[in-house]
């Protein structure tokens, strides 16, 4: 168990660095950040001074291992748009960020998994298919067009949610609904699908056999094997959550990070662009790295593997 | 958002719109500004820093005369310049100007206004190695000299007709001791100027609180500030705006989509009003060579281009909001700006036999490069396509595609411009004929007359050469000059404010009906 722990792990900071690494070269894709920084009403000349007094004019291995040592540090820089140290900038977002990511996946478990249960409990019948319903018009509706109804709804014809902004929890229940619904059909149908299996195995006909409750045999039995997978998926909706929620946050005006990372790859802020991606990298790793330990100590095999 | 998700976006919000509009005046409307005396506003765009030098967006040329006061003051109506913190102004040679400092006038931390005040803030910013981002508004000054407790002399490079016009906009003067302590990145949160309104909260990119100067010095020219305080607020999908306007947690926006507008206006609490900005669209066209050998080295078929695309009916059927076709390369009312050239109609025939002419009977296929405005694009590619020109459209952000026309990749390109609002002609030509990198039509005749103009003084000498200039432009089609930008606003019907031509809101003029 050690031993597999300490490779995930150094496989884990392995990862982060490519992914910092690729990010950085990436940057320099979407157009030179000089020009970018200068604006429409910049001459070559300025273009030039800018180039050489943000040092965009070393080399790109260099700005990067420049980057990195300050980076390992614990200095991230000041972002070239705001002018604040990127840290800064990342504490003041970041917790609107998860605090959506938070709610929408406890939207999405609480809305998903009893749906999942009822249809594996009465498979093919209305109950079912009014789920799979659910889960494929969650699926197929773009989330901007449901944000976009739920405010015309809920802050235009009855007015009692704010359509925009991050100021206290009223604020965060439409995008809650909007990014969690999104995530529900996939946690319903691994949930569906784990109860169909759990419950035409033997043991469940060995506990209903004994004569037990429904209910028990239900929640005490089948739920909590058929739920396994169900965690490891929730691992990583959450990380997408993390970067996915750009489009949610756009609509809402929330600024959280994902909103920040996403505007300041036009804007070439490169610092504030790195620091937040590695951190997503990193959040992401964690969490499929958890996971992984999770199912290896509940399924021994995997450990071999 | 990928460009499928921006054009379902699109879509989306006219759907939107019309159905905001189809329900308006069911819920009742509260009202937001107008009983505490506060103008909710919003734009889409992040602010960055709000040390005006260390920045360039439109919005921060809005907070920066809001904020911070220049020496001078142009009148955005008539154009006429006079003394704001400087009390009067001396032209004393081509190169040399002086400033007497008014009185009195405070900065909203108490401080006097002095010559040091002045000096400092330029000495600090014509440091090389300042890493600011304002430069063309600075460049000209050599240096600045202290002439007494309350009165400074400027040194130009050479001579600077658009030395005034700088001095009056794009050079806010800083209170000396405070930036020294706090530096750009004090001032970009918590900024400290004379201006109308006072930055009172500040929270980075998402929101900024202005409050009325109740200090204001009493005979500046803007006038006196009327509504107490400005909330702005950052909402970067203008359907969000659009509902909180609606629901009256907004009062102004601007950047409204025509299409969106028209819908809004039939709303009966919000005013829906039009205007102009300086930016022009136009197609540039690579008569140089410099991407290699392309059809559009001759004449005839820039020419012919010319004639196919119908102009206007994208300016009023597209582009709309009182959009206008340009043609000469400048936006109309700016100075020097003639539009008395070569102006070519739509005429695909003329188009067709001048193809045929220049070689190309068939037509030809060319990549066509564009930034913005995909929906203006898309028409004049099939236009095109009517006389034969086919085209491979390569559509990219902003900076790659300007990289892409300096380092002489691209033909033909869609591009606009906006002049920084700077009205004379130098703010576009300039950029464009002068034999820089952007400059792909390598005409000395023009780089003179351009270079004659944007040393001299006199007006009517400097627009004597534009004209030549411009004409010769038109003649050769370098540019096909487009259509105007306009730009909408919407607003409560209680706010009495009205739009400058130049998209720089003035809210110190703005007050309550």
């Amino acid at each position: 168990m050690l031993v597999y722990t300490l490779k995930r792990i150094v496989l884990a900071i392995l990862v982060s660095l490519v992914v910092s690494a690729l990010v950085f070269s990436l940057l320099y894709l979407t157009g030179d950040p000089a020009t970018a920084l200068a604006g429409e009403n910049a001459t070559d000349k300025d273009i030039e001074a800018i180039r050489a007094a943000y040092g965009f004019d070393r080399p790109i291995w260099m700005q990067y291992l420049s980057w990195l040592g300050n980076a390992i540090q614990g200095d991230f820089g000041q972002s070239i748009y705001f002018r604040l140290p990127v840290t800064d900038l990342i504490l003041a977002r970041l917790p609107v960020t998860m605090t959506l990511g938070v709610t929408a996946i406890t939207f999405a478990i609480v809305l998903a998994i009893p749906l999942g249960v009822l249809a594996a409990m009465y498979p093919n019948s209305i109950i079912d298919r009014a789920a799979l319903l659910l889960a494929v018009v969650g699926q197929a509706m773009p989330s901007f067009w449901f944000a976009l109804m739920l405010i015309v709804l809920f802050a235009f014809i009855w007015p009692v949610l704010p359509a925009s902004g991050s100021d206290g929890w009223t604020s965060f229940v439409l995008p809650t609904i909007v990014l969690g619904y999104y995530a529900t059909p996939a946690f319903m149908r691994l949930t569906r699908t784990g109860m169909l299996d759990v419950l035409s195995s033997d043991y469940i006909r060995t506990a209903r056999a004994k004569g037990l409750r429904p209910g028990r045999v239900l929640f005490k039995h089948a739920l909590r094997n058929a739920i396994v997978p169900v965690v490891s998926l929730a691992a990583v909706q959450f990380g997408f959550m993390l970067g996915g929620s750009v489009i949610i946050e756009t609509v809402f005006a929330l600024h959280g990070a994902g909103y920040l990372a996403w505007e300041s790859i036009s804007r070439s802020d490169f610092p504030t662009v790195q620091a937040i991606l590695l951190l997503f990298a990193l959040f992401y790793i964690v969490l499929t790295f958890l996971a992984d330990l999770l199912n290896a100590w509940l399924d021994p095999r995997i450990r071999v593997g | 958002m990928t460009r499928l998700q921006k054009l379902k976006g699109r879509l989306a919000g006219v759907a939107f719109t019309a159905a905001v509009a189809a329900t308006a005046g069911l819920p009742s409307l509260a009202v937001a500004g107008k009983a505490d005396d506060t103008l909710n506003i919003a734009w889409g765009r992040e602010q960055p820093t709000l040390d005006f030098y260390f920045q360039n967006s439109r919005e921060g040329i809005i907070i920066n005369r809001h904020v911070w006061d220049t020496l001078l003051y142009r009148d955005p109506t008539t154009g006429e310049v006079s003394g704001l913190l400087a009390e009067s102004y001396e032209i004393v040679d081509d190169k040399t100007f002086d400033f007497k400092l008014r009185e009195g006038v405070k900065f909203h931390n108490g401080a006097d206004l002095t010559a040091d005040d002045v000096v400092a803030t330029l000495e600090f910013l014509l440091k090389p190695d300042s890493t600011k981002l304002i430069t063309q508004p600075l460049d000209w000054i050599d240096r600045v000299e202290k002439t007494g407790p309350m009165s400074v002399r400027f040194h130009a490079k050479g001579t600077t007709p658009l030395a005034l016009l700088y001095l009056s906009a794009e050079i806010p003067i800083y209170p000396k001791d405070y930036y020294a302590e706090v530096g750009p990145e004090g001032m970009g949160v918590a900024p400290v100027g004379t201006g109308p309104y006072m930055v009172t909260e500040v929270e980075p990119g998402k929101k900024i609180v202005f409050e009325k100067n109740p200090n204001y010095f009493a005979d500046s020219p803007k006038g006196q500030p009327s509504i107490g305080k400005i909330i702005q607020r950052t909402i970067p999908d203008v359907n969000t705006q659009i509902i909180e306007l609606a629901s009256g947690k907004l009062d102004w926006i601007f950047k409204v989509p025509a299409d969106q507008a028209e819908r809004l206006g039939t709303m009966g609490q919000l005013r829906v009003q039009d205007a102009a900005t300086m930016r022009i669209g136009y197609l540039t066209f690579d008569a140089m060579g410099k991407s290699g050998d392309t059809p559009f080295k001759d004449p005839r078929v820039r020419r012919a281009v010319s004639y196919a695309i119908d102009r206007q009916a994208i300016a009023e059927n597209i582009v709309r909001g009182g959009s206008t076709v340009v043609h000469s390369a400048c936006y109309p009312d700016q100075f020097g700006c003639t539009q008395d050239v070569t102006q070519y109609e739509f005429n695909p025939e003329k188009a067709k036999a001048l193809l045929a002419e220049a070689g190309y009977p068939d037509g030809f296929t060319t990549p066509v490069y564009g930034y913005r405005d995909r929906n203006f694009l898309e028409p004049m590619i099939s236009y095109l396509a009517d006389v034969g020109i086919k085209t491979d459209l390569r559509y990219g952000k902003y900076a790659a595609t300007r990289d892409a026309i300096r380092g002489g990749e691209v033909p033909f390109a869609f591009m606009t411009w906006g002049s920084g609002s700077v009205p004379y002609i130098d703010a576009i030509t300039t950029y464009f004929f002068t034999g820089g990198a952007d400059d792909t039509y390598g005409d000395a005749d023009v780089k003179g007359w351009l270079e004659t103009g944007g040393s001299t003084m006199a007006p009517a000498a400097r627009e004597d050469v534009y004209t030549k200039a411009l004409k010769k432009i038109a003649d050769e089609a370098y540019w096909l000059p487009l259509f105007t930008y306009p730009t909408t606003y919407a607003m409560t019907q209680d706010l009495d404010w009205t739009p400058t031509a130049d998209e720089i809101p003035r809210f110190w003029t703005a007050s309550w009906k």
